[in-house]
């Protein structure tokens, strides 16, 4: 551990300091993190619905997964994707969906609620500013995998790019395989479970949040800390990777915690509310 | 945002043309204003192709007159050739501005291209025994047609998109750029290098010469410096990595080797495909997918990571 925190030892930073009051919350695997909104199509996820992608446009997918959810469609399989971009981004319903195949850039973005699943790789920026739902990936991503994500559950089991969960604000990403440099740049809240190995500058500048490493650490970066794992974090992680039948190959108890050292940013015990009473 | 491509076919000759038009057309949105081709064809000894310009594109709306200038140019060219002894065998004109030599030359390959450069207006885009150059404006389509560019067979080939951020839109500053004075060498470029000027005076102390103010340039001349210095292909690309500043990825290809290199950020795209006799490179996934419509495993290099591949 000594190598990779020379960058944490330059600053002074070689101890867990959570000087300030932490803005992580620790729900349980089981618990429902989904909210629907008002105006949400009301789906039957038995009523089962597919088309073919090659000929459409990524406008026309995602008009046509519209459409069909309207029709009271709950789950949908989308045939060749071949690689196009924005797919599957805006979906604010629950929905069960399957892209039989892989997506392009910025795939399942700002989505609230569905049940994703694809079967091929993702390009850059997938599930950006995903608020709630599963977005699950059979094989790679490309870089800035879950960026400011806020909610849900995202996993690839294969390997990511990098800056991975770049400004994520919550959820938790899972990656089966390794991630790239910058993987939790400025994060601010959330977890980030990583079972292979990191790249270099793991949790630059974070704010907040954990992120959990089973493989080895290229090295850590700025006021990113090692801390110290605990009996509630080994039983979530246990749970939570259970759910998507991925095990690092170390070993949950093997498994080590990284988290801000909160030194860099200026903290303080108030929340926004008490800061107005003080000023 | 620029967009690049490369693909080889290990083992064998396939039609490298249309799959990088392909390719390359679907990576437009990421650059419409010119498209650039480095071909690798089959070579054949002690004959060289020479792909050369006597003018821009956009200088053919300045009258009639830039007619004569051409041919003058293109006659100079000609007599230059002659009197250092390189003995045309084949001469095709693309476009008006523009040509295609096969030719037999045993002398100095730098003094050639400095003589024919040394004449107003010429610019050589490449020489080699198996490179064939070609860039112009438009998009990937209208350039393969313009230049018959579909039916070309090879074993491995780059191209380029171009969104011009920091110099003109011209044939000049369009990609790729062969790696003057090696025969058969070029880059494709995306990305930003924030010490090209720091880096390209050194270069010019060294004798380099740059046709362009284009920071993608600097990446063929450092190439070139490395192996001026006898450093092969990988070698020269791991140093790049290290003295390259900005954020970047970059193709280059010899007349055997397909290169791949990617800055310590990994902050430009790039998406891979490798297969027991195919490797496709493409800053977007879906440029594969144009000539693989099947699914296929792909997947990003890593940050620092440079990758070479045999023909």
């Amino acid at each position: 551990m000594a190598s990779i925190m020379h960058k944490s030892h330059d600053m002074g930073l070689h101890t867990e300091q959570l000087a300030g009051r932490t803005q992580q919350r620790f729900f349980s695997a089981s618990e429902e993190e989904n909210y629907t909104y008002p105006w949400s199509f009301d789906v039957d996820f038995e009523n089962h619905a597919e088309f073919d992608a090659e000929p459409m446009s990524s406008t026309e997918v995602n008009l046509k997964i519209r459409e069909l959810m309207q029709q009271g469609v709950g789950s949908i399989t989308v045939n060749n994707p071949q690689a196009k971009h924005a797919l599957g981004v805006g979906i604010l319903n629950r929905l069960k969906l399957n892209f039989a195949g892989s997506l392009g850039y910025f795939g399942c973005g700002l989505i609230d609620g569905p049940n994703i699943h694809i079967s091929g790789r993702v390009g850059w920026s997938c599930a950006e500013n995903m608020m709630a739902g599963t977005v699950l990936i059979e094989q790679n991503a490309g870089s800035t995998f879950g960026a400011a994500m806020r909610g849900g559950d995202l996993i690839c089991r294969g390997d990511v790019g990098s800056r991975t969960g770049i400004d994520q604000k919550g959820g938790t990403i899972i990656i089966g395989g390794r991630s790239g440099a910058f993987s939790g740049f400025m994060m601010q809240r959330g977890r980030m479970v990583i079972c292979g190995d990191a790249g270099k500058n793991l949790g630059d500048s974070m704010y907040d949040g954990t992120i959990y490493v089973g493989g080895e650490v290229e090295d850590l970066g700025v006021d990113c800390v090692p801390g110290e794992m605990t009996e509630n974090e080994l039983k979530w992680l246990t749970d939570k990777l259970g759910m998507y039948d991925i095990e690092p190959v170390c070993g949950i108890s093997n498994m080590k915690k990284f988290v801000a050292g909160k030194q860099l940013w200026n903290y303080d015990n108030l929340e926004p509310t008490e800061k107005k009473l003080v000023l | 945002m620029c967009g690049i491509a490369g693909l080889i076919h290990r083992g064998n000759s396939s039609d490298i043309g249309a799959e990088m038009t392909s390719m390359l057309q679907s990576l437009k949105h990421r650059g419409p204003d010119s498209t650039g081709f480095a071909l690798y064809g089959n070579a054949t000894p002690d004959q060289y192709v020479l792909r050369f310009k006597a003018a821009e594109q956009e200088d053919m709306d300045k009258g009639f007159g830039m007619q004569d200038i051409i041919r003058k140019r293109k006659q100079q060219a000609d007599a230059r050739l002659a009197e250092l002894g390189a003995s045309i065998e084949v001469a095709d004109s693309a476009t008006e501005y523009s040509w295609r030599y096969v030719f037999r030359f045993s002398g100095n390959m730098r003094n050639l291209a400095d003589y024919l450069e040394d004449i107003d207006g010429v610019e050589i885009l490449s020489i080699g025994k198996a490179l064939e150059l070609v860039k112009d404006l438009g998009d990937a389509e209208t350039v393969s047609d313009q230049y018959s560019l579909r039916s070309f067979q090879g074993t491995h080939a780059i191209g380029h998109t171009r969104m011009a951020t920091e110099s003109d839109v011209d044939i000049r500053s369009a990609h790729p750029y062969w790696a003057y004075p090696f025969s058969d060498v070029s880059v494709v470029h995306n990305g930003q290098l924030t010490n090209y000027w720091t880096l390209r005076r050194e270069m010019e102390r060294r004798g380099h010469r740059f046709m362009s103010n284009c920071d993608s340039e600097l990446i063929a001349v450092f190439i070139a410096d490395c192996m001026a210095d006898n450093e092969d292909l990988e070698s020269a690309m791991i140093r790049s990595v290290d003295e390259l500043d900005g954020v970047f990825t970059y193709l280059v290809a010899t007349s055997d080797q397909l290169g791949m290199a990617k800055d310590v950020m990994a902050a430009k795209p790039m998406v891979l495909y490798e297969s027991d006799d195919f490797v496709g490179l493409a800053s977007e996934e879906v440029a594969i997918r144009s000539i693989f419509p099947n699914e296929i495993e792909t997947w990003d290099p890593y940050h620092g990571e440079v990758k070479v591949w045999q023909a």
